[in-house]
């Protein structure tokens, strides 16, 4: 665990927290990509994406070590990202290319990278939590570690529960990660989920639950990385409940009517991003220095998608 | 004329207008109005005690709409994709199938499952499933797919009417097709022929009956071949005697199916019509998938999905130019 001084009480140093704030600035000018290249026709179907979760798969990245795997979800594609998928892999992918991680079949919803320890995105709400509490059988004794996330909705799916008290009951190193953004679809998360917090539901396992501030990188890292430290002795599952927001709709073109007014913004004045530059500056970054982060990310996502796009369709071999 | 998923929305008002036991539930049909839209509106009009959104939790949907439908109610659910099926299917096939039978003939099971499926959309390999063919062998269970607006009106409100479980199959690239509605009750389990034709029997469900009858248009005025075409409407039960009573003319089938050779309907239909006519068949033929999951990419997708011209093609090849 990292316990340099210098960007504050977190315990995360300053040149850690700036090669974060990239990852997050990169991650954020990625999924605007995809964005702007599904209106322009270029990803079809659908996509699911993380603006305003950066924080999340950047903070709980760092807490691992190669040997980890995750198992994230459809809305996974900053997870991927931050465990080191080859960028124009990704945007290959999204854009149905035969360069992409899975070759084009999956899309944008199925994101797999083995090589960088991504055992799966997963399209059904649940099937992150039960590869991840599977991969934790596989990791007993050996120090790896397994994390699965997934959202606030799928705190309501029997997965959840199975899964929860499978991996409590032989103690597998399982790290669970529940991405809470207040909505699953268009559906408030109070509407449809009984008990004031998620992370309860955990406890009642006996699994360690901890509400984070999902907003906040350093508070992400500094919880993961102590999990993790804590996993690789064998000691059973935990659970982070990482409060977050997204800022766009759930899918394609939703225009996230749903919302109460007042409260998109209110969550973005917490912007993760903004947060960690705010945290930078405070221990003595100059703003010439953070600011590189934007030229750094645009011209990544440029290439990737530039890459991608140049790069060929798989030809099918049908055979019937 | 009237949207398909428009057809939808009407029979589910008619049917809560009529029979206040009717209850529609499931993930984000109420305030939302559903992912495709077709419930929108139905909150607003019959309140939110009968119309409901649900925790994203598929098993208990559909065994909370079995209890509810041995006790009074007649649920009309909705699983938001026919891929979820999987996750509601205990409730499905070990209570909602059996109920009736088990309690000899103590309760019906009044309840419909409503659940979009089908390729084309670039949705991937979990998003894109006809689950019909996992319950088509279930005694206890109508499964049903309309392939127009008319069917989608006449038959999910006789599947409401209906007091056994019934599947009820949205083809998601049917959803903006138009069409005149009628009140013409439908029976669920009946195959329609919406083609007349003597060279051969071309049998399809959903999305694969509008191409059928391109590909048999293209037959007639370019190959001379006229093509029988039955929109099955049914997995299950299956309407074998139509088929057959066709195939008795035609001497030669061709199934036309979106899904994988092995376990499909179409080798079912066709081993049933063998059993009953094989002395009629000449020829017999599967136009389906690939056996792989189906592909996000566009080329890959288009490629795996019979069309018009896949089922032209294979017909001539089959009738030999004749
Ligand atoms: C088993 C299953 N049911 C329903 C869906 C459809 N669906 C996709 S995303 C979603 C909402 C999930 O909400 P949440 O878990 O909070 O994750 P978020 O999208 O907010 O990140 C739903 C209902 C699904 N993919 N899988
Ligand atoms: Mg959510």
């Amino acid at each position: 665990m990292n316990t340099a001084g210098g960007a504050g009480e977190s315990g995360v140093g300053a040149d850690e927290m700036l090669a974060m704030l990239e990852q997050m600035t990169f991650i954020r000018r990625f999924e605007e990509e995809v964005q702007a290249s599904f209106q322009r026709g270029e990803v079809p179907g659908t996509t699911h994406l993380c603006i305003g979760h950066e924080a999340i798969p950047v903070g709980l990245a760092a807490a691992l070590g190669p040997d980890d795997v995750i198992a994230t979800t459809y809305r996974g594609h900053g997870h991927v990202l931050a465990r080191g998928a080859d960028p124009a892999a990704v945007a290959a992918e999204l854009t149905g290319r035969a360069m992409g991680l899975n070759g084009g079949r999956g899309g944008s919803m199925n994101l797999t990278d083995f090589a960088h320890g991504i055992i799966g995105s997963f399209g059904i709400i649940g099937g992150s939590m039960a590869a991840a509490t599977g991969a934790g059988l596989s990791f007993r004794g050996t120090g790896r570690v397994a994390v699965a996330t997934f959202g606030d909705g799928c705190a309501n799916h029997g997965y959840f529960f199975e899964c929860l008290n499978f991996a409590a009951v032989f103690r597998l190193p399982v790290l669970f990660i529940c991405e809470h953004n207040l909505y699953g679809e268009y559906t408030p998360w109070e509407q449809v989920t009984a008990g004031a917090d998620i992370a309860a539901r955990a406890r009642v396992f006996g699994i360690d639950a901890t509400l984070v501030d999902g907003m906040d990188v350093r508070a992400v890292h500094r919880h993961a990385a102590a999990a993790v430290a804590r996993l690789r002795t064998g000691e059973g599952p935990v659970f982070l409940e990482c409060r977050t927001y997204r800022f766009v709709g759930h899918s394609r073109s939703d225009p996230a009517t749903y919302r109460p007014p007042g409260e998109l913004e209110e969550w973005q004045r917490r912007d993760p991003l903004i947060v960690a530059r705010d945290a930078l500056h405070d221990a003595g970054v100059p703003e010439s220095v953070t600011g590189e982060a934007e030229g750094t990310a645009r011209e990544r996502v440029r290439q990737a998608f530039a890459t991608a796009l140049a790069s060929p369709f798989p030809e099918p071999a049908v055979t019937r | 004329m009237t949207e398909f998923r428009a057809a939808i929305r009407q029979a589910l008002i008619d049917e809560l207008t009529a029979d206040p036991s009717v209850l529609v539930f499931g993930e984000d049909v109420a305030a939302a109005g559903g992912v495709f839209t077709v419930t929108k509106g139905l909150q607003e009009q019959f309140g939110s005690t009968r119309v409901f959104d649900t925790p994203i939790s598929e098993l208990a949907i559909t065994g909370a709409a079995f209890g509810a439908a041995v006790t009074g109610s007649r649920p009309v659910i909705e699983i938001m994709f026919g891929d979820f099926m999987a996750l509601a299917m205990d409730s499905l096939i070990n209570q909602a199938a059996k109920w009736r039978w088990v309690s000899n003939g103590q309760t019906a099971v009044p309840l419909v499952v409503r659940t979009t499926v089908g390729a084309g959309a670039r949705f991937g390999p979990v998003h894109c499933q006809i689950p019909g063919t996992w319950m088509q062998n279930i005694p206890g269970l109508k499964v049903v797919c309309p392939s127009n607006p008319a069917d989608a009106y006449g038959m999910l409100r006789a599947a409401i009417r209906d007091d056994d479980p019934v599947v009820f199959m949205e083809h998601k690239r049917l959803y903006l097709d138009e069409g005149e509605l009628t009140d013409a009750p439908v029976e669920l389990g009946t195959a329609r022929v919406v083609r007349r034709g003597g060279d051969v029997t071309i049998v399809s469900v959903m999305k694969g009956v509008g191409d059928a009858l391109v590909a048999a248009e293209a037959l007639a005025t370019q190959d001379g071949i006229e093509a029988e075409v039955i929109d099955l409407r049914s997995f299950r039960p299956l309407d074998v005697a139509t088929v057959v009573a066709s195939v008795e003319a035609t001497g030669r089938l061709l199934c036309v199916e979106e899904g994988a050779r092995t376990g499909g309907w179409a080798a079912g239909l066709i081993g049933q019509v063998a059993a009953d006519a094989l002395g009629s068949l000449d020829d017999v033929a599967i136009l389906c998938t690939p056996d792989h999951p189906v592909p996000f990419s566009p080329p890959l997708e288009d490629a795996a999905l019979p069309g018009p011209e896949d089922i032209r093609a294979m017909v001539r090849e089959r009738l030999g130019g004749a």
